[in-house]
Formats: C-alpha cells, structure tokens, sequence
C-alpha cells in the first residue's frame, strides 16, 4: 500500500470527490493560487479551475454562511478554515444556520457542507491560535463531527463527509499534515470509510485508552510506554465524535474494564466528559475504576516554550493516568 | 377632472387595471392575515415571538411582486407577508404561526422560520444579518451553475450595522453576485432609531463595496414595483449586486410584545405615518381619483381577502400539533448506518 | 380459594414490618405453616408463615419494601386460580407496586403496563438485583433512620458483578485497591483461593460473627441431609458426665452466697459451663445461613424456659464473659417475665446457641429440636448417683447425661464431639476455669 502524508491524503480525497461530483467545490483563505496554508489543495486550482477552488476575503462569518446559502439549494461546498480558531467568528452560521436549518425548515431544507481545517495546537502559536474546537461543534445538534488522526482516516472520512448530506466539521491538525502512513492506492477504488465506525488502533486487556485525532499518535506513544511495564493498552480511536460509536467504547471497556480518556481540548465540558457519562451510565457494572481524563491544562495556551510544553496533555501524562485506574501508584 | 388626475398620474399608467386591483388585493390580504395573527396572539393561539408587517406591505409586494417563480427570497423574522408575496398558501403559514403540524415548516420554526422550499422562500431568520450571508450563497450558486435567477435579499435597517452584512456585500461584489440587497428601512431596529446608531444614512451604508445603491419610496406600490421590475432584468442579464433603501414604516411594535410607541417614538409621530403613509390608503386615493376602482370594488376585495384569511385560520386551528415524534425528526436529513447521533437518552 | 398473605404483627409494639428475605419465589409451592419470609419488626427478625395452600402468585412488597400491619403483602392461590381481583385492590397494595416497578427502572425490558409479564421479570430479577434494589429502596424510605449502610463495602462496579456471579461474599474479600476499595482483582483472587485464609485466620474480634463461606463440599453435605431427613439434618451426641466436683464446687458457692440471698443452681453452672466451651469452639456456636455458615466471636445462649401454654428461651447474652451470680440472677429475672409473658422480643432473639434442661422433671436423657438458624442445642438431663468403675474400683458419682443435637450442614459429628470433650472437662474439673 503506498504510504503518503496526512496532507496529500486529504488532497487525493478532495480530487477525488471533486471530479465524482461537480457539485462539490472548496473555498477558503489562500487555498487556491497559494496552494492552501498548508497545502492540502495544492495542485487543485490548475485541475479544477477557479469556478471550484476558490480564495475568498478573509471574512470567516461571511464565507461560512455564503457556504451554508449554497448548500441550501444544493450545491456541496467545502469550507476551509486556515484554523478551526478562526471559525469562531463564524460559530453564528455553523450553529444557528448550518446546525438548525434542516429542522426549523420542517425537513424542507438540507445543509450538505463540510467545514474543514486543523484544530488544536501546533507549536508556540501562544493563546489564539492553539485551540481544540471539537466541543463548540458538537455541543450543537444538527452538526456531525470527524476528527481523523491518520493519513487513512483523513482521506477515506474526508470523502464520506462530502458524500454525507448534513453539515459536517472536519477537524484535522497542524502537526498531523507531515505524518505519514499507508492509504489505500485510488487506482484499487473508492476508499471511503463510513461515518461513525471508531478503530481500535492498538489492541490490549488492561486498560483503554480512548481518543481521537492527533492526541491518538500521543495514545500509541503512551501504549508503548506502558507495554514496557507489562501494561497492554488498548487505543480506541473514535474517528467520528457525531455519530459517535459507543459499542466500540463499550466493547473495550467490558474487556479491561478501566478507561482514560485523551483529548487536545479543555476539561470543562470537554468531549471527555461526554465519553465518561456515556461509560458510567453504560457501563457501570464493568468498570473497576473511575475513569479519568487526560486534557489540556486549564489555561490559555501559553506562548514559552516550557509553558506550553507543561499545558499539553502528552504521552507521560497519558501513563501517569493509566496508571492511575490501574491502581498502578 | 378624474381625466385630468389620471394623465397627471404617469406612474399608473405602467399597470393594467387588473394589476392595479391585484396590487390592491394582495396587499389587502398581507394587511388582514396580519391583523389575523394580531388577534390569534391575542388569544393565545400563536405563542413567543411574532413580528407584523403591517405599514410595509408595498415593500413586501413590489420587490417580490416582479420576480420569477425560480428566483429566491430571503428575509429576516419579519417574515410573514414576503412568504405570501413568493406564492406560499396563508393556510400553512398561518399554521407555522399556530404551531402546528399543517404549518409550512411543520410546526417547527414558528413565526420567526417561515420556509417555502418549492417557492424559493428561503426563511425566516432570527439572528440579524445571519441571512445576508446566506443570500450571497444562493447569488453564488446561481452563478456557479451558470444560470440567470436572481435572489432578493430583505434586511432591516438596524442589519447593516453587522458584519455578516458586510462581509457579504463584499463577496457580492468581488464575485458579482446576481442578489439584489433590500433594506427595509423602517426607521428602528427594535426600540433604537437608526440615526442614532449609524453616522450615515442607510443608503450610504452599502456603498464602499462598489455596489450601486438605489433609494425608494417603500411605501408606494407603483414605484417599488416599477422599481424592482426593471432592476431585476437588469440583474438577470449580469448587472451584478444591488443595493436597495426601501423607505418604509412600521405601523405596529416591534413585536407582539413590544408597545406600537414609547418612548422612542411619539403617538404622533405614529399617527402621522399611519395616516400619511400608508401604502394601502396612498393607493386608493389613487385609484378612486383616477376611477379605476370604486367603493363597491375595494369592499369586494376585502371580502374575498378576509375569506381567504378566515380560511387560513380555520386550516390552523384545525391542524394538529405535531406528533411527540417529530421532536427527533428533521435533526438530520441523514442518519449514519454507524453511530450514535443523539445523546439525550430518551426513547425516539 | 385464594389466601391473602398479610403483614403480621410479629412483636407486640409492631406498626410495620420490612421484608429482609422472601424464602418462596413466585410461583413457588406453598403448604400451610411453611415459612415465607423473614420479616424485620421493630424489635426482631420474626418469620412469617403461611395460612392457606397453593402457590405463591404474587409478591407484592419485595424484599427491602415495608408494609403496615394488615396490608397484603402477597398472594397465595391454585396454580391457575385468577387472582387479579386481588392486585391493586386497595391503596396499601398499588402502592407498593409502584414502588416496586421504579425500583426495577433500570431493568431496560421492563414493560409499560402488562401485568402478564410481571411474574417472569420478577423472577428473573429476583435473584441478581433484589439486594441491591432493596437496599436503595429502604434507604429512599426512611433516609435517617438506619446507620447501617455506613458501614458499606467499598467495591468497583466490576468487582461487586464478578463478586455476584461467582458466589463471593466482598464481605470476605480484601480490597487491594484505593481506600481498601475492593477491584476485579481481588474478587478474582478470592475465587481462585476459595476461602480467602488471611480472613479467616485473623478475625475482626470486635466483630459479632464471622462468616464462612461454603466449601463444595459443605455445600453437597447440606443439600444431601437436607434430602434425607428434613429441613434440618440432626444428629445427636450423648454423653455422661461425672458432677462430682460440680456438686461440690456448687456447695461452697451457694455458701459464700448465702448471705446475698443467691443461689446457684446446676443449670446455672451447666450454662456458663457451655458458654466457656463454646468460645473455645465457634464452629459449633453457629448459624446455617442458606449459602454460608455463621460462626459468632460471642456467645449468646438460649434458655430454654418452660411456660403454661409451650416454651420460650431467654437469651443470655455474652454468658461465656459472665460471671455464674450474674447468669444465675438474669436466668431467674428472665424466666419469671418469660411466664407472666412479658419478655420483649429482643430478649428472646439472637441466641447463637441453646441449652434445654428436663432433669428438674426427672428426665434422665433426651434430644431437644434445634431452633433455626442455631446449629446445636444442648439437651440436659437428670443428675443421678452410680457406681462407676473408676481405675478397677467401683465408686459412686454424681452422673448427668447430656445430648447435644446438631445441625449437620454447620456441625460435624467430631467437631460437635471435641465441644462435648471441652464441655465435660470444665464440668468435671471446675477449676478448669481458672486455668
């Protein structure tokens, strides 16, 4: 299987879906003549032309709701953020459009639209720029919700997520765009990985980590820690927050009986607090010990070095906490 | 004399007769399905918010009046009387008012979300300016899909002063948009009257994005809806966006809830706009003048509007509530094969 | 003919009774005088019988649930006989359902309205739930009234289900995990260990009992007895004892006790005698508890009085720490309110062990029926003077016969033997006592 970069995943699954379906076309800051801020639509502009790919002003409300307009009377946009930072000057037409049309039409009115970009931190971007926005999405009904973590994943949900036909925020990384890994090769079909479907990327009978997005690569670093002291940790990456697959969290769960939850994000509210209420109800008779959440300090994201080391969750802390539910210290 | 009054009014001289009766009837009945949801609110029948027309009806039918069938509306929570101008049937708009299955977004949208996706209204939206972007977009994929339809954009005057409004003019302009920007300019964005908020005047607040902005007497059917008849062409054959200052008034408060004057505007000031311009009253004069409708055709008009009206609250009140599980439809229009979707626990 | 089952009043200040353990299922065969359940009254846990034939039907107040004094509690009826005009006939009853069926919430089958498929959810929740459930339910009900769930296990969710399915007590496993709390681990150790030594050899001394869970062995034993001669498998073991040095020691006590105005008698010395005996033997101070035996670090002894119309037995509490002026004077004080029947319940209750004694009758030997849950009673008859070949020479003694019969299911015929060796020495050698 040919082994390519998060970021050419992503363009293989735009080409692709843009050339199945005309109806479908990106738009956003710089991603057409600079070849997108990270490059994810390099190439597209010369394929596609500038009808289909398409740089707009930088007006985040503007071009997301311009967006949402299309998609009403059926056209199939995909929005790019520079970074999902950005988007909430455009949280009003994601959540009281995008999220709300379909039902306050009475079911007369769809919105098929991908909005697109990295969230969560890089490296030194300081407070504005390193944010998870995962729970400003999901917290909305209406809206689904797919963070990818792997090269495979990034391309296979990127075209379901165009094919599906409500409103879907596409959460991708800054520090995943170089990672590599094996996809499948276009000329072996269509490769597309269904909605709602977690992975299980690490197989194990003593604890379960679940996570998704980038924070799955720190879960494969702290299982390998763990492996180490005897631990075998099991990594359930959720792919797909809404829908969000339960009986996958559930399964593992029932095997090892204690759970950690990884995410980029802050604890209050976080996607981990909807995962662990999910366990405790649904799984109660199963659990051994409480289970326990691995987030981002409750801070702002610092700018030093240091700081912005110590604010992020990482594999150590990801072992310290599976320790904990293994009664480990 | 009525020969001479007749020749005086050029403006009349445009429409047929016909026209002129059916601008007089349409606009009898937005004024009378208004007055009907006044004295349903009254009674308990429509609930939450509910904002009236009445005093704009020449805005509502001369800017929609002149459109195609496949052209698109949008408009903001003042919506009731633009959604009969684009073709819906009172009956399910009335019934959206009353919150009932039979209502044109089945009960879920209300007063504020009137929806007419076969009759390209777009809505009925609540946040200001949230549907000026929303517009832009359907500019944008009539152009994308190459095709010569035109979208009428409604705003109220206090929506320019949001930056959705802007950044979308913006791409209006850059892009060409075939969207036509009505402000319905009818002096307050709620309690707060415009000259107090904005430096300039509404109709220099579209300019800067190298839009032509066009100013007109919004309460005057024979000038909007000349107005908008020759706009629009010029729009379909690639005029590009435009922006429009459709002066008008507000004979009621703001909403259902809010008193008609205050302390924001004077009794007078009401009394002397409800007097001196009403659209409906401005065009009688004109056609009784000009004898081109009498006493007896008016009051026939009336009543043919007062049964359609009566009607559509009858097909209201006789429409059921909607069913306890409509709660969970219409969340999605595509339930994944994988996955949980909802997380609230009940039973669906 | 339907019979209704009612909440007795089982103690003479009854208002209410909790149900502590429904010894019939639904749809259990039911013959009159069978016991039905264990019901906790104000003072005691007293059972209840049932008054009529048939089958149990209906279970209307579930274990943990309370009901006044004369609600129905339950049905018992023919297999197929129509009970509904019975069910939610008065306030009391449909009451109690209700509660029931919030109790069960959890259960995710659990039907909206058919009263069909009640008796089967019932059953099957019957077993697994029924503890838990009626826990929170008493709780809900009285909320302050009862100290006793402070004293809750600590155990992992996974812990407490493992701990359920195979049989273990969590009272009798050791938490490992944070706070002593009990995890998947520990249960699974204790599993594999069966009964978990540490425990066992080391006690909680201020504890009342000890529970021992059940060998297969033990287990096969009960249920084979059981099977063969009724619902308690008895034996019996019999031995003389010489009183001499009893007579004797009694002699001189009663003499340093004549100036109080006390006096001892030899079932005085028979009783705290037995009580010495049986701390030194908890595996016959005992109760058979369905699914574990019940060893007791105290000994409280039942006393078998005679009175006008049957027989109540006192409860000398803690006999074995008691000195013999103070047994003696609880004896009389108790069997003269035992008469005038005016002994409370809590009196009467709670005896780990029982002594009967007929040789005031002139009852030379004789075998006394066990009160469950007891495992032994002693059986005392008279003291008579024979010659005994002592060492080739005949000598006249002082001689008692004793029969202690014991519940097989906890006793074995050598353990209940060491006790009657243990027990023969402190009444042939009073002096024991000091040793």
């Amino acid at each position: 299987m040919p082994v390519i970069t998060y970021r050419d995943a992503l363009n293989q699954a735009l080409a692709e879906e843009m050339e199945r379906d005309d109806s479908v076309f990106l738009m956003g800051e710089e991603v057409a003549e600079y070849d997108g801020a990270y490059k994810v639509s390099k190439g597209l502009l010369e394929q596609f032309g500038e009808r289909r790919i398409v740089d707009s002003p930088i007006s985040e409300l503007g071009f997301a709701g311009l967006g949402v307009g299309a998609a009403m009377v059926g056209l199939r946009p995909v929005i790019e953020f520079m970074t999902f930072n950005f988007s909430i000057l455009a949280l009003d037409q994601v959540i009281n459009a995008a999220a709300k049309m379909y039902y306050m039409t009475g079911g007369q009115i769809p919105v098929p639209i991908v909005f697109r970009g990295p969230t969560g931190a890089a490296l030194q971007l300081s407070a504005q720029h390193s944010q998870a926005c995962e729970t400003w999405y999901v917290h909305s009904p209406g809206i689904k919700l797919v963070t990818p973590g792997t090269p495979a994943d990034a391309k296979g949900l990127l075209k379901a997520s165009i094919r599906d036909n409500d409103p879907v925020a596409f959460m991708e990384g800054e520090l995943l765009y170089n990672l590599k890994g094996e996809v499948p090769d276009p000329d072996d079909g269509d490769f597309v990985i269904p909605l709602g479907v977690a992975d299980v990327k690490r197989e194990g009978s003593d604890v379960t980590i679940v996570t998704h997005g980038k924070m799955v690569n720190e879960a494969l670093r702290a299982a390998a820690t763990l492996e180490k002291d005897g631990i075998e940790a099991e990594i359930v990456d959720l792919r797909t927050l809404r829908p969000l697959d339960v009986e996958a969290i559930l399964r593992s769960v029932h095997k090892t009986n204690r759970a950690v939850y990884l995410e980029e994000g802050w604890p209050y509210v976080g996607i981990g607090s909807q995962i662990v209420s999910i366990i405790q109800e649904e799984a109660f008779d199963y659990l051994d010990a409480p289970v326990v959440r691995v987030t981002q300090a409750d801070v702002p994201m610092p700018y030093a070095k240091n700081l912005e080391k110590i604010a992020k969750p990482d594999a150590a802390r990801v072992v310290e906490a599976c320790n904990r539910v293994l009664y480990r210290n | 004399m009525a020969q001479t009054s007749q020749a005086m009014d050029k403006a009349l001289e445009r429409f047929s007769r016909e026209k002129l009766h059916a601008f007089m009837r349409e606009m009898l009945l937005y004024r009378r399905f208004e007055e009907k949801a006044e004295e349903a609110y009254a009674i308990g029948k429509i609930g939450g918010f509910c904002h009236l027309h009445i005093g704009q009806e020449a805005v509502a039918l001369g800017m929609i009046g002149p459109l195609r069938d496949d052209d698109y509306v949008i408009t903001a929570y003042r919506d009731h009387t633009q959604a009969l101008a684009k073709g819906m049937k009172p009956g399910p708009v009335m019934a959206e008012l009353y919150g009932r299955d039979g209502g044109a977004s089945r009960g879920k949208g209300g007063s504020m979300h009137i929806f007419g996706a076969k009759e390209r209204f777009m809505g009925g939206h609540g946040i200001v300016g949230g549907q000026v972007p929303l517009a832009a977009g359907f500019g944008w994929a009539i152009r994308y899909r190459e095709e010569d339809q035109v979208c009428v954009c409604f705003l109220g005057d206090a929506a320019v002063n949001q930056g959705a409004f802007h950044e979308a003019l913006n791409m209006s302009a850059v892009w060409k948009l075939p969207v036509i920007y009505v402000v319905e300019n009818n002096e307050y964005g709620m309690g707060t009257a415009f000259s107090r908020v904005s430096a300039l005047p509404v109709v220099e607040r579209g300019k800067g994005y190298g839009i032509p902005a066009h100013a007109v007497n919004g309460q005057d059917i024979l000038e909007t809806w000349a107005f908008m008849e020759d706009l629009v062409e010029e729009v379909r054959g690639g005029a590009g966006p435009q922006y429009v200052d459709a002066r008008t008034y507000r004979f009621k408060g703001h909403s259902m809830s809010d008193p008609v004057s205050g302390t924001y505007r004077s009794k007078e000031e009401v009394r002397e706009k409800t007097e001196g311009a009403d659209p409906i009253r401005l065009l009688r004069e004109r056609l009784f003048e000009a004898e081109l409708m009498d006493q007896d055709e008016l009051e026939a008009l009336d009543r043919e509007v007062r049964e359609i009206v009566d009607e559509a609250a009858e097909f209201a009140d006789a429409s059921p509530f909607p069913d306890a599980a409509e709660l969970y439809t219409h969340v999605y229009s595509e339930i994944n094969e994988h996955g949980r979707l909802f997380f609230d626990g009940r039973d669906r | 003919m339907a019979t209704k089952v009612h909440m007795e009043a089982l103690s003479p200040t009854m208002e209410e009774g909790q149900i502590v353990k429904w010894m019939k299922a639904e749809g259990d065969a039911v013959s009159n005088g069978e016991v039905l359940a264990e019901i906790e009254t104000d003072k005691a846990t007293m059972e209840l019988v049932a008054r009529g034939e048939g089958v149990l039907r209906r279970i209307l107040v579930q274990e943990g649930g309370t009901a006044p004094v004369g609600d129905v509690i339950a049905l018992i009826a023919g297999e197929d006989e129509d009970v509904s005009e019975f069910e939610g006939g008065d306030a009391g009853e449909s009451a109690d359902e209700g509660e029931e069926e919030e109790a069960a919430e959890e259960a995710p089958k659990k039907g909206k309205k058919d009263d069909e498929e009640g008796d089967e959810e019932a059953d099957e929740e019957g077993d697994e739930d029924d503890e838990e459930a009626g826990d929170d339910r008493a709780a809900a009900k009285e909320p302050a009234s009862d100290g006793a769930d402070d004293r809750r296990i600590k155990a992992s969710p996974v812990a407490r289900r493992l701990a359920e399915e195979k049989g273990i007590e969590l009272a009798r496993v050791e938490g490992t995990g944070p706070g002593g709390r009990i995890v998947k681990r520990d249960v699974e150790q204790a599993a594999k260990e069966g009964v978990p030594a540490a425990a066992a050899a080391a006690p909680d001394s201020d504890a009342d009992y000890e529970d021992v869970p059940l060998s297969q062995m033990r287990k096969t034993i009960a249920k084979r007895l059981v099977e063969s001669i009724g619902p308690v498998p008895h034996f019996f073991l019999t031995r003389e004892i010489d009183m001499t040095r009893a007579v004797e020691a009694r002699k001189r006590i009663n003499a340093m006790l004549e100036d109080e105005g006390v006096r001892i008698s030899f079932n005085d010395i028979v009783l705290k005698s037995t009580a010495m005996a049986l701390a030194r033997h908890p595996e016959c101070n005992a109760h058979w508890g369905g699914d574990h035996v019940r060893r007791f670090n105290r000994v409280h002894l039942g006393v078998a009085v005679a009175i006008e119309d049957g027989l109540i037995t006192p409860v000398v509490r803690d006999a074995d720490r008691k000195g013999l002026r103070q047994i003696a004077a609880e004896v009389r004080e108790m069997a003269g309110r035992a008469r005038e029947k005016k002994l409370k319940p809590e009196e009467y209750t709670g005896a780990t062990f029982s002594v009967s004694n007929l040789g005031m009758f002139g009852i030379d030997e004789f075998t006394a029926v066990i009160n469950p849950p007891e495992a032994g009673i002693l059986a005392v008859g008279g003291m008579v003077e024979r010659a005994v070949v002592v060492e080739d020479e005949l000598e006249v003694q002082t001689r008692m016969k004793i029969t202690m019969s014991c519940d097989h299911r906890v006793i074995d015929g050598a353990q209940g033997a060491r006790f009657l060796q243990t027990l023969a020495a402190i009444l042939e050698e009073p002096l024991a006592a000091l040793v």
